[in-house]
């Protein structure tokens, strides 16, 4: 017996590994650009929250269709991947279905339901493909899905649906050789969705079978590894990325902005309060707002890397809808594509943040940060509890207190705020008279 | 007979006394020709239910919501300071307002800078005197039976997951309660929020008061009721801007019940 597939298969594994390692270094690295912050309290609610949305696929199913279908590719995801562990450890010890003879009767019923969800990922997968470029489904169709992003969409699933189809047609093959006796292909039992298979394959010699069951089954495991770098580049991250994103989900009130602590010990100062902050303040405050990406939480970073674009968030955006510039998927996408830019700046020992560009100007426009309305729509719709509207107020904060770039009309909005304690210019001696006029009044019986 | 009463909080420290809840006018509620009408009809209600309750009068200022939202928070922070400076040396504990931007603020912002206070919007408040039989409503009034549609607002919906208060309060009327097709968790903005009611839109094809508005009328609605000052200057727009306002009102939730009441 040859060693040398077992060998072959070690280096790939080995190889395949020490990338995905490099990957997931590189893009906790881009994540970590941002800044620190802390949001470790009520861990019960955070695993609770996980469970449902994430593992539990919650929010998925406000939209009954792709929710339903997606379920099967997700399931199909977790579930295959037991046999993959099969897949590696036949692989490294040159052993062929190590699993069947420990199981027996559960070995078959696992492989039958395997090929079920193998079958509904597949079917699945035709359908996205054509929601996506038959159907075209609005949402796939914005401005910020040319080019790349709807290319990475159709490569996935078709990725998807030839692992699908390899896993079937080598299944096919080897009860086809076990029924002949051949060497050591083991007779599973009745495979009901790969069975469908053998009149194709049953005229073909059994030199020719043996080729295309270790075809299909080199093809399938290098194709599994080779999908795993792959997602690392591609925006199928969340299928990682969901779990800790959601663990770290936004517990507050989601009409709640965040407060600046360094603007309050200068408003204190201001106003003569006495305040908790130290007497010698920090040489240098940072910049308030965010400019860039390391202005950004950490957080915000991640909810970037786990945008899949499915685009949610834009559909039920009432700025997008009514066609302003604003999407708020391509909000998660610049941040995303910006922190891409600065890693791999930085890895190529270039200047990294210091390219003299920014996520403000060169990424996101005052345009589409002005349009936002901050419903929340966005929020509630992303599957993933992704929040573009907190680096949209976060960039706005750079522009207001920064640039004094605001519009105009907010200008002269916060000068009435700052004379006359409204919006409007009125005088605050006529903020009362409202009442004058019931005060008249009679009350009825 | 006597009058309607609107004692302000210094009135009431100067006779020693203390309301058991402040009613925060805001803005809208103290300048906006239309929204006046809103505060009026809720100081009646609490007149006639016989609540204790004073404003703040001259000495309320904006609670720096859009100043936020448009991002100087230097702004909001001047603003929420002096506030909370007004309310906590009156040592208020319970604050109900009809704007949801203002009970946003208030309950969820403020208590980072110290004002810790049990904020409600005022549809909760109206559903507590309806559930507590203080609010007799004749249920005879000019909406019964009507069609009635209920707009969320979005710092009252998805920002404060206050859903079911103000459709209680429009069902206690005996009308008809039909749900637009976004509705709730999935509601679509009138437009105003984010300080968007300060500036004209970015260039777009439609103005989102429109689109939502058109949504409203295709419930077949004689009433858009809202629980919020913008977004009743957004739908009230957005009525006129689809020539409807012969055939279609557009009220907040206090004034259908004042009316109800007969007040």
């Amino acid at each position: 017996m040859s060693f040398l597939p077992q060998l072959i298969f070690l280096i790939i594994l080995s190889a395949a590994s020490f990338f995905l390692i490099k990957r997931v270094k590189f893009l906790r690295r881009n994540i970590l650009l941002g800044k620190a912050e802390t949001r470790n309290d009520q861990p019960d609610k955070r695993w609770k929250t996980m469970l449902l949305v994430a593992l539990g696929q919650q929010k998925m199913f406000k939209r009954f269709i792709p929710a339903f279908l997606h379920f099967f590719v997700y399931v199909g995801f977790l579930v295959i991947n037991l046999e993959v562990l099969e897949f590696v450890l036949d692989g490294i010890f040159g052993t062929h279905r190590l699993f069947a003879p420990f199981l027996g009767g559960a070995y078959v019923a696992a492989m039958n339901f395997f090929e079920f969800l193998a079958v509904m990922v597949l079917i699945s997968c035709v359908i996205f493909l054509i929601r996506r470029n038959v159907v075209k489904v609005p949402r796939f169709t914005k401005p910020e899905m040319k080019g790349w992003p709807a290319m990475d969409g159709n490569l996935i699933l078709c990725i998807e649906i030839v692992l699908m189809m390899a896993i079937l047609k080598m299944n096919a093959a080897d009860q086809i050789l076990a029924s002949r006796g051949v060497g050591h292909y083991i007779v599973v039992g009745d495979l009901f969705f790969s069975g469908l298979l053998h009149p194709i394959f049953d005229d073909m010699s059994t030199e020719f079978l043996i080729f295309i069951e270790r075809a299909a089954w080199w093809f399938h495991i290098v194709g599994i590894l080779a999908f795993a770098i792959y997602v690392t580049y591609s925006k199928h991250l969340h299928i990682f990325l969901a779990f800790p994103n959601t663990w770290y989900s936004n517990l507050k009130p989601k009409g709640e902005m965040s407060t600046m602590p360094a603007v309050t010990n200068e408003v204190n100062m201001m106003l003569g309060i006495p305040t908790d902050a130290p007497a010698d303040p920090p040489a240098e405050i940072g910049r308030f707002g965010a400019k860039d990406i390391n202005d950004l939480s950490w957080i915000n970073v991640m909810n970037a890397y786990s945008c899949t674009e499915c685009g949610r968030c834009t559909s039920e955006c009432p700025a997008n809808l009514t066609g302003k510039k604003l999407s708020p998927r391509k909000i998660m996408m610049d941040v995303r594509d910006r922190a891409e830019e600065v890693g791999k700046s930085l890895d190529a020992g270039g200047k990294g943040l210091e390219d003299g560009k920014s996520l403000l100007g060169d990424y996101i426009t005052k345009e589409e940060l002005n349009a936002c309305t901050s419903c929340n729509a966005c929020v509630e719709a992303c599957p993933v509890n992704i929040d573009p509207l907190a680096i949209i107020l976060e960039m706005r904060r750079y522009v207001a207190m920064e640039e004094s770039g605001t519009p105009a009309q907010w200008n002269a909005m916060f000068q009435n705020m700052e004379t006359s304690f409204a919006p409007w210019k009125f005088s605050p001696q006529d903020r009362f008279n409202w009442a004058e006029k019931v005060k008249e009044e009679e009350i009825p019986d | 007979m006597s009058t309607y009463k609107v004692p302000t909080m210094a009135e009431m420290a100067g006779k020693g006394e203390s309301p058991e809840v402040l009613f925060w006018v805001g803005c809208a509620g103290s300048f906006d020709e239309r929204y006046k009408a809103v505060t009026q009809a809720f100081v009646k209600i609490l007149n006639k239910v016989g609540v204790s309750f004073a404003v703040l009068g001259p000495e309320e200022a904006c609670t720096g919501d859009p100043a936020r939202r448009a991002g100087n928070e230097f702004l909001f922070q001047m603003q929420a300071v002096a506030n909370i400076q007004v309310m906590n040396g009156y040592n208020i504990k319970k604050v109900v307002t009809a704007c949801p931007h203002c009970f946003n603020t208030i309950k969820n912002e403020y208590p980072a800078l110290g004002g810790n206070y049990d904020v409600i919007h005022h549809s909760q408040f109206l559903q507590q005197l309806i559930n507590d039989g203080k609010v007799a409503l004749k249920g005879g009034g000019e909406f019964k039976g009507k069609k009635i549609t209920f707009h969320d607002s979005c710092y009252l919906g998805r920002g404060n997951d206050v859903y079911e208060a103000p459709r209680d309060v429009i069902k206690a009327l005996d009308v008809e309660l039909v749900e637009m097709k976004r509705c709730k968790t999935k509601g679509l903005c009138c437009g105003a929020g984010g300080a968007q009611m300060f500036k004209e839109p970015e260039p777009g094809k439609k103005d989102i008061n429109v689109e939502r508005t058109e949504e409203a009328l295709a419930t077949g609605a004689s009433t858009i009721a809202v629980g919020c000052p913008f977004c009743l200057t957004m739908m009230t727009d957005g009525v006129k801007n689809k020539e409807k306002e012969a055939e279609v009102k557009v009220y907040d939730l206090a004034e259908m019940i004042a009316k109800d009441m007969g007040i």
